[in-house]
């Protein structure tokens, strides 16, 4: 048992060095980052050392016939293949790599990271290739510019999920040299559970169980009325100004139904966590687009009564991360 | 702005440019190929050419995977049928022009397009087996920089002016490491394995043997044999007689080369008047060294045959240079063995009774070998025999017909019937072979000697004197000495183009051309290890150890290196001034043990450091303040981005 684990061991322990040490990776590092001269790699590519064992034979062929111009082209050849080394070099070096935006998503929808890919040379950079796991982008940039690109992954997992390895890489300018740098960007993505697809109906709202509310009576939507100027912007019902062009707010009735409430422990017991996790999304996502007010109760935790996107992303959070270690730090 | 796109495979297919691109680097490199190639192989890879230029470069989708294979097999048939072989040299062009035409269209992916330059590559290297003048290197540079274009037009998207700077950059920077290396690659004089037998197939020059005609052939040729530089007097024209293979066998037709021995000098005392020479001698695949008449020891890497020739170790299968010097009064042969001198004596049995009816009027009527050499000549001379370029065909007794029926020869013809009848007479005689004449090229004051300056002589051998020259083509024709062929020949006959005297400014011009390609013989050519190793050891190194050459070697490709390195540094660094100045500020700091976090502006990050390091406090806040207002203040002054640039470069912790 020992004998097997223990090489293994010993293979991960030294992948872990080597990724520190030659490749310097480090768990996840901050953007935003700038590559150094350290970071990049250079190697041939297959069609760098095809150029190459090319050129060797040119070579043994211009010392047996004494061809001197055979010498100068091959010479001229592979001064050529050293120089681009410096140009591909060149395209990574300073590269400055910030995080864009990486807008939350359910699971199993594609998850899209944003990353802004800039420099301030004088020169411009081509035929970058940012490659992560899953996706891989070409950028070109002109001198002293930056772009947005958008790698896109699978999600598998609710929770947070990180960029993972991403591979800055360039063969350019003649394909026979490759320069890359790895890094391990501090760039995550929530990724909210799944939407149950046929969920029963939520529980019917707490003003039937008899719970009284000293609210103001802006509780339930019960139709339009005419704006007045001590209104709320969220009471404003931007959809029907749109349509009219006059000021009309939403009128709630109190009292004749308290908010929506989601709790954890009124499912069936049989149903296991990922389901209910998916099936109060799916309530919650619901409630938010019909503007309801809502509570959600998880164990040791409860958010609400309240309503809105502010609310609904709070709400999906603490169910993406739920029973997660970010649970608590982050949440 | 940046086109950022996304795609598993961004480079899977090929556009309009690369192609367009590889069309022209494959043509570049075909088209001086074309007079060698058979005229069908030129068509058919033209024909590919254009025909996939002008049909809107779309992947040939009509063309099936099976057409180029079949397409392969059917012209490997036919370079089999044309050369015999698929191998050796010719056959291995015409074969690579062919798989050049065939990638071209097949060409679909960059890889294709690789594949296709790297081939380029290799038949240019097969074109320097048959010419590596100055034109060729110019088309192998204009080849390169299209076969960079090539490559590179695979991964960028910037116009084709762009991409032609981009390669003409990388050329610029390749150029250097170019020189380095061809001066400081160590020359291995090859071949390092056998080379194919046509390898060195189409060079003129002088035969081992000679039959009426063959030097009138060589005659035609305008192509330079050798250049000869003296220090110092040049030879008159009279004497400015080269020596190439000496022919004593004679078997009624042939004259061939008698074997003798070789030493390591000569076996002759010099004496009388010298004149020293640089040889620079074109490669002609024989072994002889052509030297002017009588050489000394010391010409390198040579030896002495007993019949006065130089030959060199192996065939002169390159160009080749030497340093010589010559006594053309010295007495030479007076020692000659017996047995060579029966050999110069053998006639073949019952041929050219009429010649031999002359020598023995010739003998009868003189007493010394001496005397009857002068009335042989006086004879000749009254002769009336004319001196042409195409002389009659001669039959089984050629030293009949030519004395006495057709009385027109050339060279040849003149030294064969002299030869056979002092023979004849019992003089010891024998056909030299070789140059005779030379102009001065007045660009470079080198000596040039072409093949139209070969030419037959003959020896006598005359007891207490040894070999005495004499030219009986002289006898008739006296001007082919001192003026060259053009003067001898009659106004109408047929000379060699740039021969004729009317065209003397087309002679300027060429003059004007061969000096320059003899600089360009001499410095990219010719240089080989002999080269290598005295301009080394001019620049102070000594080639003999190893260490030391690969130690320059190293130095040179290092600071090459560091030089690209700098200029990637330079390109990749900030544009802006302002910005280069605040980033060295912030490495200084950062080298004392506070880097800037990514999210410090320059107030913040200043007002940290100064708590870090409170003894500067001052000198970071201050600078800072400056670069704060140079950023965001409107209207900053050149005047204070200086002054910040040197307080940071003074700023030290």
């Amino acid at each position: 048992m020992n004998t097997l684990t223990a090489p293994r061991r010993l293979w991960s322990g030294l992948r872990q060095v080597i990724d520190r040490r030659l490749f310097r990776i480090r768990p996840a590092e901050a953007l935003p980052l700038r590559l150094p001269q350290r970071r990049i790699f250079v190697l041939p590519t297959r069609a760098g050392v095809v150029f190459a064992l090319t050129l060797f034979a040119m070579l043994l062929a211009s010392i047996n016939y004494t061809l001197s111009l055979g010498f100068a082209l091959t010479f001229l050849l592979a001064g050529l293949g050293i120089a681009s080394i410096f140009h591909a070099f060149r395209t990574l070096l300073h590269l400055e790599i910030k995080a864009g935006a990486a807008p939350p998503v359910h699971c199993g929808e594609p998850a899209h990271f944003g990353l802004i890919i800039g420099h301030h040379g004088k020169s411009p950079r081509e035929a970058i290739h940012v490659r992560t796991a899953s996706a891989t982008a070409r950028v070109d940039l002109p001198p002293d510019s930056h772009t947005t690109i958008t790698l896109s992954a699978p999600t598998a997992a609710r929770g947070w999920q990180p960029i993972g390895r991403v591979v800055i890489e360039t063969v350019f300018p003649l394909g026979l040299i490759r320069a890359w740098s790895v890094l391990t960007p501090d760039h995550t993505l929530l990724v909210y559970p799944a939407l149950e697809s046929r969920p029963p109906p939520p529980p019917a709202s707490a003003g039937a169980s008899g719970q009284t509310h000293t609210d103001s009576g802006d509780d339930e939507f019960a139709g339009l009325r005419a704006h007045r100027p001590t209104d709320s912007p969220r009471q404003v019902a931007w959809k029907a100004v749109a349509r009219s062009g006059t000021l009309v707010s939403k009128h709630f009735q109190g009292g004749a139904g308290g908010p929506q409430i989601f709790d954890w422990q009124q499912l069936p017991p049989a149903l296991p966590d990922e389901a209910r996790l998916q099936r109060l999304a799916r309530w919650v996502v619901d409630a938010a687009q019909n503007d309801a007010r809502w509570t959600l109760i998880l164990p040791g935790t409860q958010l609400g009564p309240d309503r809105g996107t502010q609310h609904r992303h709070r709400c999906l959070r603490a169910l993406a991360l739920y029973g997660t270690p970010d649970h608590v730090t982050r949440a | 702005m940046a086109r950022p796109t996304m795609s598993r495979a961004p480079e899977s297919t090929l556009s309009a440019d690369p192609l367009r691109w590889a069309a022209a680097c494959a043509g570049a490199t075909l088209l001086p190929h074309l007079p060698r190639l058979p005229i069908w192989l030129g068509a058919l890879a033209a024909l590919i050419l254009l025909w996939r230029v002008l049909s809107q470069l779309k992947a040939p989708s009509a063309a099936p995977r099976f057409l180029s294979p079949l397409l392969a097999v059917a012209a490997g048939g036919l370079i089999l049928f044309e050369y015999g072989t698929l191998f050796g040299k010719q056959a291995g062009i015409a074969l690579l022009a062919l798989l050049l035409g065939l990638k071209y269209l097949e060409c679909q992916r960059p890889r294709d397009v690789q594949v296709l330059v790297l081939l380029c590559f290799f038949l240019q290297l097969g074109l320097f087996f048959d010419t590596q003048s100055p034109l060729t290197g110019v088309g192998a540079l204009a080849g390169a920089v299209l076969a960079t274009g090539s490559l590179l037009s695979l991964h960028t998207r910037h116009p084709v002016r762009a991409q032609l700077r981009t390669a003409g950059v990388l050329m610029l920077q390749a150029l250097p490491f170019m020189i380095l290396l061809f001066v400081l690659f160590p020359r291995i004089p090859g071949p390092l394995w056998g080379l194919p037998a046509d390898a060195f197939s189409g060079r003129t020059g002088l035969s081992d043997s000679m039959q009426p005609g063959a030097i009138s052939e060589l005659s035609q040729s305008g192509e330079i044999a050798f250049r000869a530089a003296f220090r110092g007097e040049v030879p008159p024209p009279a004497l400015r007689y080269w020596r190439g293979p000496v022919l004593t066998d004679f078997d009624g037709q042939r004259w061939t080369i008698r074997r003798s021995t070789t030493a390591d000098q000569p076996d002759y005392a010099t004496t009388g008047t010298a004149y020293t020479y640089d040889m620079t001698l074109e490669a002609h695949s024989r072994r002889w060294l052509l030297a002017l008449d009588y050489p000394a020891a010391g010409i390198a890497d040579a030896t002495y045959a007993a019949d006065f020739t130089v030959l060199g170790r192996t065939p002169i299968d390159q160009r080749m240079r030497y340093a010589a010097s010559a006594y053309p009064h010295s007495l030479v042969g007076q020692n000659e063995a017996p047995a060579s001198l029966d050999g110069a004596l053998n006639l073949p049995e019952a041929s050219n009774p009429r010649t031999r009816a002359l020598a023995e009027q010739l003998k009868g009527r003189h007493q010394t070998p001496e005397h009857i050499v002068t009335a042989a000549i006086a004879w000749l001379r009254e002769a009336d025999l004319a001196y042409t370029l195409r002389p009659p065909r001669l039959g089984i007794d050629t030293a009949d017909a030519f004395l006495f029926d057709t009385r027109q020869g050339f060279c040849e013809h003149f030294a064969s019937a002299f030869v056979v009848l002092m023979r004849a007479a019992g003089v010891p005689a024998r056909v030299v072979t070789g140059y005779q004449g030379g102009e001065i090229n007045p660009f470079d004051n080198s000596m040039v000697v072409r093949q139209s300056d070969a030419h037959a002589w003959a020896e006598v051998w005359l007891a207490g004197e040894g070999w005495r020259r004499v030219d009986p083509t002289a006898a008739s024709a006296p001007r082919r000495i001192d003026g060259g062929l053009a003067a001898a020949l009659p106004e109408d006959s047929a000379l060699p183009f740039l021969v004729r005297p009317n065209l003397t400014w087309l002679r300027t011009l060429r003059d004007r051309w061969e000096f320059l390609g003899n600089a360009w013989n001499q410095w990219v050519l010719g240089f080989d290890q002999k080269t290598q190793r005295s301009l080394l050891r001019r620049l102070g190194l000594h080639t003999d150890d190893w260490r030391q050459m690969g130690m320059a070697m190293l130095i040179g490709i290092g600071g090459l290196l560091a030089a690209l390195a700098w200029w990637a540094q330079h390109r990749a660094a900030p544009r802006d001034p302002l910005q280069r100045a605040w980033q060295h500020f912030e490495r200084k700091l950062a080298r004392a043990g506070v880097p800037r976090l990514p999210w410090e502006g320059p107030a913040d990050y200043a007002n940290r450091a100064a708590s870090h390091c409170p003894e500067h406090a001052d000198a970071i806040r201050a600078i800072a303040h400056r670069y704060a207002r140079l950023r965001y203040s409107a209207g900053p002054t050149a005047v204070d981005g200086k002054a910040l640039h040197s307080q940071i470069k003074r700023f030290s912790i």
